[in-house]
């Protein structure tokens, strides 16, 4: 580690690598893996104790399926149910590379459209594997009775999504993680039945255990009695999602948090790429400062609504209709001729927020800026007939309708970009483990496969693939070196680790001051998103750091949580996690600081082309940053691992 | 907007509840219900009274962990989930009762919040397909008709918010059993265990305390998701051949 503090902000240490790669050609890894990965004899496997943290997608899939191979599985969510995990919300589909359609479609096709798609800053081995394992997704889930769409001869019928140019993408409806998630918990809830696994809904993991630089277990709060529980197990997984939540205003559910993946950082897991966020472009406006949510509206809508503002900032207030053609500006199609409308995300999103920062934004102001801007269907009304677009998009119009109280067959839809997905996470290995041994990362909650940009229909493959398969595959040969040494919760590490929780729990409830968790976690939120959100800046990132670390300083000294730590205090839950999102928002700024180049979602402003295009500097920084805690007042260290293509070439990005 | 809030408050399980009045002024007709009852806490904090404590996670009508009865009905007046309904549904002045769900299988954990987990208990006895991860066929293996693929989805919509159970006078989880049962019983998949899925899940209901169904039909008024009366003939009929035609 060098001594020199960069920017006054982090050190750089040594750097890092994937060591669990074998070393042959990439479709080769993954067999090569599995084989060489020990076995664990069945009756060995019931003396294994695994943790789960999570229970989406990734956890409630590992937690079946290590359940179903016969080792003891601990599940824990902080929902009332395991059916109520955040990945239910997701919509459009599913990918994988079936090549049903036979339009040339392939596993190399789709790992290749996902590194392009995020950029070149995923990891090569990781992103193959993946789509390696994602046919084998679509057999688990139609043989557990997932409903997918089908067609009249009974098949499955595939649709294409997010810019590629196949039709890789299953769904049902609009509520492809919903069927999903059901499917997993279902499979779930029959090895709770079986006595495999014990579920513990309405937990909070709020502390890793490590015993000789090993994860050994994990300290819980029981929401319901406010007991702090102590778990221990042989292997911990995470698989607690993101933490796009740190912006306040988001897609996510209300609840989603850093937490776990927080507190297992601040005992060493490295944290790799934490700003990488993934914005987007067609949710329904914020209406006021009451809002707490954000919603997305599916992004299909872009494939026949025409996106415009005024041309005129005078004309913002006015009726949409009362607007003639010659003074509205279609500004995607204006500058991208090519692509229009259909721009990728990023694009899309950020010229959308340029505009309003321009004082072209339409619907109601909040803040001081009109955050909105037309998804107009009048064209396509007007082409197709209203009963077609109500055929294809009627219950995306009735939603909207429902929330906004505007009728869109009549008044154009507002949208605006927001916060839905988080690229970063802890750092994991191919085998998913982090830089702590024994804990292991799935879904969401790792960095590993999407790079500085999702592709659509990618996260609930990548979280099934890893909980069904990649998983169960790569922790048993860790735990083929267990079972390890029973370690008693009276060991000095595993005090320590329920003193903390008890003592931060005590903490919160002691300050008495006046302010409540929310306005924090506002307050943050908005710093974030102007600052670290779609477009950053070297000088709005220093601002940044700094107006989080004196909102965290004001948190702890004047936040008030009423109540008590002996049963339900939803207050206590929030202020946990809003003190793990300050720390976190800090650490995304550094990271978003130390990257001066743009990709994916993260446009850095001095990064960019004539045309005012964002460009990557695959030169400088082609590595993912693993962020290595510093301790409380320390600074941060930088550990690089460089991403190296063997099968991929990297290519700049271009649109017009 | 203007409004007088009664909140039924509960301090634990075993405490005694009871309703409190709260005004409530400046509501915007944008927020959604759940929206109005963060302002209320905000201003209860303020206040140094404890917040009043719900259920809610996605906020967006998927996850169906919000819900409490408004003015008598199960996620209020318009059907769809409470974090889904907005304050444009109210007229300035209203009074609005808020009460948790009420079943005696949904028991009360603080305020407006409720155990649920009887309803994870009912799909342990037998809500799932018995299949094991990693060797099942190609997806394309197992055609399925169309129309049976768009029944059993309809019913895989069902959410597990427990307005069902809250608005039937019987506190009967019939809907919620019959959508499970018919989402698997017409697909193929769920075939080999559909008659056992029936009888275990009915004794499974049975048993955690939930009523009869007595076709009153106010589940599926209640349902955000629509889900029909009919899924509850199907259970009806499964269970009355796993008992008379199969054996």
């Amino acid at each position: 580690m060098t001594d020199q503090l960069i920017d006054g902000l982090y050190r750089e240490g040594e750097p890092i690598a994937d060591t669990k790669a074998p070393d042959v050609p990439v479709p080769e890894m993954w067999t090569r893996r599995k084989f060489d990965a020990a076995l664990v004899n069945p009756a060995n496997r019931r003396k294994l104790d695994v943790i789960i943290v999570g229970t989406g997608l990734a956890g409630a899939s590992a937690g079946a399926t290590l359940g179903e191979a016969g080792y003891n599985v601990k599940s824990f969510c902080y929902q009332d149910s395991p059916r109520r995990a955040h990945s239910i919300a997701a919509q459009g589909g599913i990918n994988a590379a079936k090549n049903y359609k036979d339009d040339g479609d392939s596993v190399y096709r789709l790992f290749y459209d996902t590194e392009k798609g995020g950029d070149y800053r995923s990891r090569e081995t990781n992103t193959y594997r993946l789509a390696e394992v994602s046919a084998g997704i679509i057999d688990q889930c139609v043989a557990q009775g997932v409903p997918f769409a089908r067609e009249y001869g009974g098949l499955l019928d595939n649709r294409s999504f997010g810019g590629v140019q196949v039709s890789r993408t299953f769904y049902a409806r609009g509520q492809t993680g919903q069927q999903l998630l059901i499917g997993a918990y279902q499979a779930l809830e029959r090895q709770i039945a079986a006595g495999t696994v014990q579920m513990f809904a309405r937990h909070e993991m709020l502390e890793l255990v490590v015993v000789d630089g090993r994860a050994r277990g994990i300290i819980a709060r029981d929401l319901v009695s406010g007991e702090i529980e102590t778990h221990m197990a042989d292997a911990v997984v995470l698989a607690s999602g993101g933490y796009g939540n740190v912006f306040y205003l988001s897609t996510n559910a209300m609840g989603s948090n850093v937490t776990a993946a927080w507190r297992a950082h601040r005992k060493g897991a490295y944290f790799a790429n934490p700003c990488y966020t993934q914005i987007h472009p067609t949710c329904i406006p914020q209406s006021g400062e009451h809002q707490s949510k954000l919603t997305l509206m599916s992004e299909s809508l872009r494939n026949d609504g025409r996106i415009w503002v005024p041309k005129n900032a005078e004309d913002c207030d006015k009726d949409p209709r009362q607007i003639p053609p010659e003074d509205r500006d279609y500004y995607l199609e204006r500058i991208y001729p090519a692509f229009g409308n259909l721009v990728p995300r990023d694009i899309a999103s950020r010229q959308a927020k340029n505009m309003c920062d321009e004082g072209r934004g339409v619907g109601p102001e909040v803040d001081g800026v009109r955050r909105g801007v037309y998804l107009d269907f009048a064209a396509a009304i007007e082409r197709m007939g209203e009963e077609a677009v109500r055929a294809k998009y009627g219950n995306l119009f009735e939603m909207y309708e429902q929330i906004t109280g505007d009728n869109p067959y009549q008044v154009p839809m507002r949208i605006y970009p927001a916060v839905h997905y988080t690229m970063g996470g802890l750092w994991v290995d191919y085998d998913l483990e982090a830089s702590i041994p024994g804990l292991f990362v799935a879904g969401e909650a790792n960095f590993s496969d999407h790079g500085a940009n999702r592709l659509g229909a990618s996260a609930l493959m990548q979280g099934l693939a890893d909980g069904y398969f990649v998983l169960p595959n790569t922790i048993r040969a860790y735990l083929a070196k267990g079972p390890f040494e029973k370690v008693a919760e009276d060991h000095p590490d595993v005090q320590d680790a329920r003193r903390s929780v008890s003592d931060r729990v005590e903490r919160f409830l002691s300050v008495g001051g006046t302010r409540s968790v929310d306005s924090y976690h506002k307050e943050l939120g908005k710093i974030m998103w102007e600052k670290c959100g779609m477009e950053r800046t070297d000088a709005g990132l220093r601002e940044a750091i700094e107006q989080v670390r004196a909102l965290r300083q004001d948190f702890w000294d004047n936040v008030r949580v009423l109540g008590t730590a002996d049963g339900l205090n939803q207050s206590l839950e929030k202020a946990g996690r809003v003190a793990d999102f300050l720390e976190m928002g800090e650490l995304m700024c550094i990271d978003a600081l130390h990257r001066r180049e743009s990709c994916g979602g993260h446009f850095r402003a001095e990064s960019q082309t004539e045309d005012g295009e964002a460009l990557r500097h695959d030169d400088e920084f082609a590595y993912v940053a693993a962020w290595e805690w510093g301790g409380d007042g320390g600074t941060p260290v930088l550990h690089k691992e460089d991403l190296t293509f063997k099968a991929i070439e990297l290519k700049q990005r271009s649109y017009k | 907007m203007k409004l007088a809030l009664s909140i039924w408050r509960q301090d634990g399980p075993r405490a005694k509840g009871r309703m409190v009045r709260y005004d409530i002024d400046g509501v915007s007709e944008d927020s959604s219900f759940l929206e109005m009852l963060d302002m209320l806490n905000e201003q209860l904090i303020e206040e140094g009274e404890e917040p009043v404590a719900f259920d809610s996670d996605c906020r967006e009508g998927i996850c169906g962990m919000c819900g409490v009865v408004v003015n008598g009905s199960a996620h209020g007046p318009e059907r769809t989930t409470t974090c889904q309904l907005h304050m444009r549904s109210f007229k300035d002045g209203d009074e609005i009762v808020i009460e948790p769900w009420r079943a005696d299988p949904f028991p009360v954990i603080k305020d407006l919040v409720v155990d649920r987990s009887a309803f994870d208990r009912i799909i342990q006895a037998g809500g799932f397909v018995s299949v094991n991860t990693g060797a099942a066929p190609d997806a394309h293996a197992v055609p399925v008709p169309k129309e049976h693929a768009d029944r059993a989805f309809m019913a895989a919509e069902c959410i597990g918010c427990g307005a069902c159970v809250a608005a039937c006078p019987n506190g009967s989880a019939s809907l919620f059993m019959g959508a499970k049962i018919t989402h698997l019983g017409e697909l193929p998949q769920g075939q080999p265990e559909r008659d056992a899925r029936a009888v275990a899940m009915t004794e499974q209901h049975d048993h955690e305390g939930f009523g009869g169904c007595t076709n009153l039909g106010e589940c599926t008024r209640a349902c955000p998701k629509g889900i029909p009366l009919n899924v509850i003939s199907q259970m009806n009929g499964d269970v009355r051949r796993a008992g008379y035609g199969h054996r």
